[in-house]
C-alpha cells in the first residue's frame, strides 16, 4: 500500500510539474498566437473575400483573389489567360533567391573554412567580423550597397576616372542590383552555420585522406564536403528563405520595375487596392516557403553521416 | 625552401576569404567615411565636415523617429526577455512532457514564416482592431514587435539553461528555501548572462526591423528605419550617411557587449 501511495505521490507531483511549466510558457504562447501566429488565419480568410472599393475587404466569398494569383480576366469579355506579369515575378523570386543561394554558398564556403582553421584565439576576431555585419540594420547594409553602386557611385566613378568608361554603367535597378544586394545582406547566414559544422571538422580524417595519396581537391570533394553538408544545406534554407520573401533589397535597389513576390504583395495591399490576391500571394509564398522546409527537414534527416 | 605541408590548406580559399571580409566592410566604410563629407557628394570627397550630424541633430522628424524606435524597441525587449524567460524555464531542464515539442515549434514559428506575410497579417488583423476599437496609438507596433522578440530572446536563454544543471537548485530546496528564493539567490544569477544577452538581441532585432512596422505602423509612426526607408526613395543626401553611422555605432556597441557577455559563458 505505502509503495503505491508513494508512486501516486511522485505522480501527482509530476501533473503538478507540468501544470506550473505550461502556466509559465502562457505568457510567450499567447503573444505569438496573438501577433504572429492567430492573424495568419484571418489571411488565409481574405484570400477567400472580395476586394473592397477603398482597399479592405466586402465580406462576400470569391475565389477570385487565388484565380488572379496566376490568371487574369479579360473585362471585356470574361476570358481567363495566363498572368504572364505575376509568373514573370514568381520566376524572378525564385530564380534570383536560388542564384543568391548559390553565391553564397560558393564564395561563404571557403570563408567559413578560412575561420574554421584559424588559430582558437584569432577565430574569434574572425567570427566576429562576420556578426557584425549580421546584426547590423539590413536597411543601412542596403543603402550602402546602393551608395557603390549607383551611377554616381563609387564604382562608375572610379571606372570614369580610370578611363575604363566614358557612361557609367547602369547597374541600379537591374536584376543583378538585386542580387548584389541579397547576396550582401544574407551572407552572414550562410557562413555561420557553415562554420558551426566545420569547427568540428575532425583533421585527422583529413590527414588519412593524404596519407592515402589524396589531393588537396579530393580531401575537398570526398572528405570536407560531405562532413559539413548538413551546415551547407542550413545555409542554404537560412538564405533562400528570407531572399524569397525579400522586400527591402529589391525595392531598393530593383527600384519600381523588378518587383518580387514580396513586392507585388505590397501593391495589392497599397496601390493595386486587392486585399484578397494580397492574402492569397501571401499564403502562395508561405506554402513555397514550407515546401523548401519540407526538403530540408526530409534531407537533414536523410544525411545525419555517421562516422567516428 | 618549401613550405610545411599544412594539410588544412585549401588553395584559393584564404583569397576569396579576405576578398569576402573586403566586400563586406567597403561598401560600409564608404557609407560611413561620406558621412563627414563637406560637400554633398556621395562619392566625391570635398573635404572633413560634421554639418550632416549636425543637420540630423537638428532635423525633428529623425529626433522623433530615432526616440519612438528607442521607445517601441525598449518595451517590446523587456516584455519579450520576461516571457522568453520564462518560457524556456517551462522548456527545459525535464524528461520529456505532453506538449514540449509543440511549445517548442510554437516558439520559433515566427523565425520560418517570411517577414512580409506576418507584415500582411497584422496589416489586416490590426486594421479591424483599429476600426472596432478607434484607438491607433503605439500599442498595435511594441505588440508586433514583442511577438517577433520572443524567439531570439529565448535562444541565447534556453542555451545558457541547457548548460546549468539543476544540482545547486536542489541543494538550495535540501537547505529548505522557498521556491521563489531559489529562484532568486540560485537560478536567476546564474541565467542572468543568457537574458542580458537575450534582451540585447530582442532589441537590437526590434531596432532594425523594416518591413513589419512598415505595414502596422499609423500616420506619423515613423520609427527611424521606416523614416529611412521614406528618404531612400526620394534623394539621398550625406544626412543619411551620418544617421546610418550612428545607427551603426550604437549597433556595434550592443553586439560587442552580447559578444562578450555570449563568451564567458561557463
Amino acid at each position: 500500500m505505502a509503495e503505491r501511495d508513494a508512486l501516486s505521490l511522485i505522480e501527482a507531483e509530476r501533473r503538478r510539474d507540468i501544470r506550473s511549466r505550461w502556466l509559465l510558457s502562457t505568457p510567450a504562447l499567447l503573444i505569438i498566437l496573438f501577433a504572429a501566429l492567430g492573424p495568419l488565419f484571418i489571411v488565409l480568410v481574405y484570400s477567400f473575400l472580395t476586394p473592397g472599393d477603398y482597399g479592405d475587404v466586402k465580406w462576400t466569398f470569391s475565389t477570385e483573389g487565388w484565380v488572379s494569383v496566376f490568371l487574369q480576366r479579360d473585362i471585356f469579355d470574361d476570358t481567363l489567360t495566363i498572368a504572364d506579369a505575376h509568373l514573370t515575378i514568381f520566376w524572378r523570386s525564385i530564380k534570383l533567391s536560388l542564384m543568391t543561394t548559390v553565391v553564397t554558398l560558393i564564395v561563404g564556403f571557403p570563408t567559413a573554412y578560412f575561420i574554421a582553421t584559424r588559430s582558437e584565439r584569432t577565430r574569434e576576431l574572425w567570427l566576429f567580423l562576420i556578426t557584425i555585419p549580421f546584426w547590423t540594420n539590413l536597411l543601412i547594409r542596403t543603402l550602402a550597397m546602393l551608395v557603390v553602386i549607383r551611377n554616381e557611385g563609387l564604382i562608375n566613378t572610379m571606372l570614369i576616372r580610370f578611363g575604363l568608361i566614358d557612361q557609367p554603367l547602369q547597374m541600379l535597378f537591374t536584376d543583378g542590383a538585386i542580387l548584389a544586394g541579397m547576396v550582401y545582406v544574407y551572407l552572414p547566414l550562410m557562413v555561420l552555420p557553415l562554420y558551426a559544422s566545420m569547427e568540428k571538422l575532425d583533421f585527422r580524417l583529413i590527414e588519412a585522406g593524404y596519407d592515402l595519396y589524396a589531393t588537396p581537391f579530393r580531401v575537398l570533394t570526398r572528405i570536407i564536403i560531405p562532413l559539413v553538408k548538413p551546415g551547407m544545406i542550413a545555409g542554404s534554407i537560412l538564405v533562400f528563405i528570407p531572399s524569397l520573401g525579400a522586400y527591402v533589397t529589391p525595392s531598393i535597389l530593383g527600384g519600381g520595375k523588378n518587383l518580387m513576390i514580396g513586392n507585388l504583395i505590397e501593391l495589392q495591399f497599397g496601390a493595386g487596392r486587392n486585399w484578397p490576391l494580397g492574402s492569397a500571394l501571401s499564403i502562395a509564398l508561405m506554402l513555397i516557403v514550407m515546401v523548401a522546409l519540407l526538403a530540408y527537414v526530409r534531407n537533414a534527416g536523410s544525411s545525419g553521416v555517421k562516422h567516428g | 625552401m618549401a613550405r610545411r605541408f599544412d594539410i588544412r590548406r585549401q588553395t584559393g580559399f584564404t583569397t576569396i576569404a579576405m576578398i569576402v571580409f573586403f566586400a563586406l566592410y567597403l561598401p560600409i566604410a564608404v557609407l560611413v567615411v561620406f558621412a563627414f563629407n563637406a560637400g554633398d557628394s556621395l562619392s566625391v570627397w570635398e573635404g572633413f565636415s560634421l554639418h550632416w550630424f549636425e543637420r540630423a541633430m537638428e532635423n525633428g522628424a529623425v529626433i522623433d523617429a530615432s526616440l519612438r524606435s528607442l521607445q517601441i524597441a525598449g518595451v517590446a525587449a523587456v516584455v519579450a526577455t520576461i516571457a522568453a524567460t520564462m518560457a524556456a524555464l517551462a522548456t527545459t531542464r525535464t524528461e520529456p512532457y505532453p506538449g514540449l515539442t509543440f511549445k517548442y515549434a510554437f516558439i520559433n514559428q515566427p523565425l520560418m514564416i517570411p517577414e512580409i506575410v506576418t507584415a500582411v497579417a497584422l496589416l489586416i488583423f490590426f486594421s479591424r482592431i483599429k476600426i472596432w476599437t478607434g484607438y491607433d496609438g503605439l500599442a498595435y507596433l511594441i505588440v508586433a514587435h514583442t511577438a517577433f522578440c520572443v524567439p531570439f530572446a529565448y535562444l541565447p536563454i534556453r542555451a545558457r539553461l541547457e548548460s546549468m544543471d539543476l544540482t545547486l537548485e536542489r541543494a538550495a530546496a535540501d537547505l529548505y528555501a522557498t521556491p521563489w528564493n531559489t529562484f532568486r539567490y540560485v537560478t536567476l544569477p546564474l541565467l542572468w548572462p543568457g537574458i542580458l544577452a537575450g534582451f540585447m538581441l530582442a532589441f537590437v532585432i526590434s531596432l532594425d526591423d523594416v518591413v513589419i512596422t512598415n505595414f502596422v505602423k499609423s500616420g506619423g509612426q515613423d520609427t527611424l528605419p521606416t523614416y529611412m526607408l521614406g528618404q531612400m526613395r526620394r534623394a539621398i543626401t550625406p544626412e543619411m550617411n551620418a544617421i546610418s553611422a550612428v545607427f551603426l555605432l550604437i549597433s556595434i556597441a550592443i553586439v560587442t557587449v552580447f559578444f562578450f557577455v555570449n563568451r564567458k559563458r561557463a
